[in-house]
């Protein structure tokens, strides 16, 4: 049985056996467990981030001018920044913002790209090349430069960056899933649906789509994680979030001025980048390596 | 093959038919009035009438579009709100300069990425191997923007043995001749044989490299030890090996040639990323070349300027793109 059943018709407790089967083989691929614990964690901080935070008012930009530019002590574990602010809160909350903004994206990206892939590569001829050929006008960009661009005419704002970042991004999921459909739908299990008159959307969601699942979810996971790094540097262009919120890039871009004597203000931000993009990477990789029917190892 | 090379050829004019469309909806489908900022600031609407006229913004739609692309094609991007310099002559001024930076990176990352890849793919699953993953994936995660800094802060503020940023120091800028011959520094150092100037420039562009060229690093790795383990499945290498030939000789002289095609493919993409890096990295380190122009443009919304760096950088895109295509078919095991 491979992931593709959870999508199927089957009785809960056979589904269960599937997802066990995974759960199991990511615990034996050790890399990939640390990285989808870590993500986990993430996620947790990112939910309870304004709760756990000890100074929770830095967050939303409060100012403490007495205490700025201050070294990692027990009081502030991360030090301040030029305003006085607690990093440490700052950086937990920051985990929020990347990790939603990303999710955002992403979801929307495979929202726009899934279908149009799936039109595209079922009913070939005209649809397929009008779909194409305007995703092929995007795909002549990259996707940080293209980005960057709707960005700025947009105007910089959050909002329109991870906006930016949608309309970069879908076509990479269109081109993905043609791909896999134009390779299924000549299988026989197609046909026969299509035979019994079947009618095609429902060959589309249901026959084609779950069986070129496995790419799609490596790939949607490796972006996650790119996102969140596209994000990073978006908002160190000065095109994504603006200050004071506490976004990752935006921190880097404003420590610029001060981390050759505050070292502690460029590295903390940069950490959380890494670790979290990392993760997201490293959990791509261990899933394509699980999906994958060849190189699946039990 | 030939005909392939066409084909290929007639499909990039049309990405950049598709790069204009794009950038000219950009310019004119998100609400902003161009005209306005044309004449600068506060404007009457006759000033405002005046600049529209000039910048024939007073046409219907689809002769806007057609002036667009004469503009383009006589290499026009319009003037800098900058600078009010032509944003063509500033792109061209600092291409050497990026185009260096973006060379070495590359360079880096094949004389870095590629025995990596070749360590894992020959003790696959060792604990090499899995270092080797663990650090390409690292490599293109790690934000270059923040390594930029991070190097900074290690070799110029603690250890002190590299310089903090430009292309040459201010010592060698103001008492030697700085050459001017091609425009690219490594190039004018090594023609006027000033060695003095050529070390300088080394030094300063150690750290900038690294930095762009980490995420090309992580990919050549991966890619090569792929590949590698694809050919060494093969059935020709198994009919090598019970021949008995020393392991050396398939690993080097049948194995690595082959797998050489996708690393490439892999370089030509990577530099397209180690492009965009040099955006995010080139401001850091004040480096002369385009990216320093973008953070610009970017920080003070400079519309044409960045327009003009979309295009070039999309052209750049399809190009490599292009020789990419162009340099699997030339593999004669790929069948067209």
């Amino acid at each position: 049985m491979s992931i593709k059943s959870i999508f199927f018709n089957i009785p809960a407790k056979r589904k269960l056996k599937v997802l066990k089967e995974y759960i199991y083989l990511l615990k034996k691929n050790k890399l990939t467990f640390t990285a989808l614990i870590i993500i986990l964690s993430l996620v947790v901080i990112a939910i309870i981030s304004p709760i756990i935070a000890p100074f929770p008012y830095h967050i939303y930009g409060e100012i403490n001018p007495q205490d700025k530019l201050l070294q990692p002590s027990r009081v502030y574990l991360f030090g301040t920044d030029e305003m006085g602010r607690d990093l440490f809160s700052r950086v937990l909350y920051g985990t929020r913002i990347s990790l939603l903004a990303s999710l955002i994206a992403v979801v929307m990206g495979l929202l726009i790209g899934v279908p149009l892939g799936l039109m595209a590569g079922y009913y070939s001829g005209f649809i397929d090349e009008i779909i194409m050929r305007i995703v092929d006008m995007f795909l002549s960009f990259p996707p940080l430069l293209l980005a960057m661009a709707i960005a700025a005419f947009l105007g910089p704002s959050l909002q329109n960056a991870i906006l930016a970042l949608i309309i970069a991004w879908w076509p990479w999921y269109t081109r993905l899933i043609r791909g896999q459909v134009v390779s299924i739908k000549e299988k026989e299990f197609v046909r026969a649906a299509n035979a019994i008159g079947t009618p095609s959307w429902q060959i589309m969601y249901k026959h084609i789509l779950p069986n070129c699942i496995s790419p799609v979810i490596v790939q949607a996971s490796m972006d996650l994680g790119g996102i969140i790094l596209t994000l990073a540097a978006l908002s160190f262009l000065g095109l994504g979030a603006q200050s004071p919120t506490s976004e990752w890039g935006l921190m880097l871009t404003t420590s610029r001025k001060y981390f050759l004597n505050a070292w502690w203000y460029s590295i903390f931000p940069g950490i959380a980048i890494f670790i979290t993009v990392l993760s997201f990477n490293l959990l791509g990789d261990g899933l394509r390596e699980i999906l994958d029917p060849k190189t699946k190892k039990y | 093959m030939l005909n392939f090379i066409t084909r290929r050829v007639f499909l990039s004019i049309f990405s950049l038919f598709g790069v204009i469309l794009i950038t000219f909806m950009l310019v004119r489908v998100i609400p902003s009035d161009p005209a306005s900022q044309w004449a600068g600031g506060r404007v009457t609407p006759e000033q405002a009438e005046v600049a529209r006229k000039e910048l024939g913004l007073d046409k219907p739609i689809y002769i806007q579009f057609g002036y667009y692309i004469r503009d383009l094609l006589k290499g026009n991007l319009g003037y800098s709100l900058m600078t009010h310099q032509p944003v063509i002559k500033e792109l061209k001024r600092r291409f050497p300069a990026t185009l260096e930076l973006v060379l070495f990176s590359c360079f880096f990352a094949l004389i870095i990425g590629l025995p990596l890849g070749l360590l894992s793919a020959k003790a696959k699953n060792s604990w090499i191997d899995h270092f080797g993953r663990f650090f390409s994936i690292g490599a293109v995660s790690i934000p270059s923007f923040w390594s930029a800094l991070v190097l900074q802060l290690i070799f110029f503020s603690i250890l002190k043995i590299l310089p903090y940023g430009g292309q040459l120091s201010t010592k060698v800028i103001l008492f030697q001749d700085v050459p001017h011959v091609t425009g690219f520094m490594f190039l004018d150092s090594l023609i006027t044989g000033n060695f003095a100037i050529l070390k300088d420039f080394l030094k300063h562009l150690i750290l900038p490299a690294i930095c762009v060229g980490a995420y090309t690093i992580g990919l050549v790795a991966r890619m090569t030890r792929s590949a590698l383990l694809e050919i060494l499945s093969e059935d020709y290498i198994k009919a090598a090996r019970s021949y008995g030939l020393t392991e050396r000789l398939i690993l080097y002289s049948y194995a690595l040639k082959n797998s050489l095609g996708p690393t490439t493919t892999v370089v030509t993409l990577a530099m397209g990323y180690a492009l965009m890096n040099t955006f995010l990295v080139e401001s850091i380190f004040s480096w002369p070349g385009i990216g320093k122009y973008v953070a610009n443009a970017v920080t003070c919304l400079d519309y044409p300027a960045i327009i003009g760096i979309t295009i070039l950088g999309a052209c750049a895109y399809i190009i490599l793109n292009l020789i990419t295509d162009i340099i699997i078919s030339l593999d004669p095991r790929v069948k067209l």
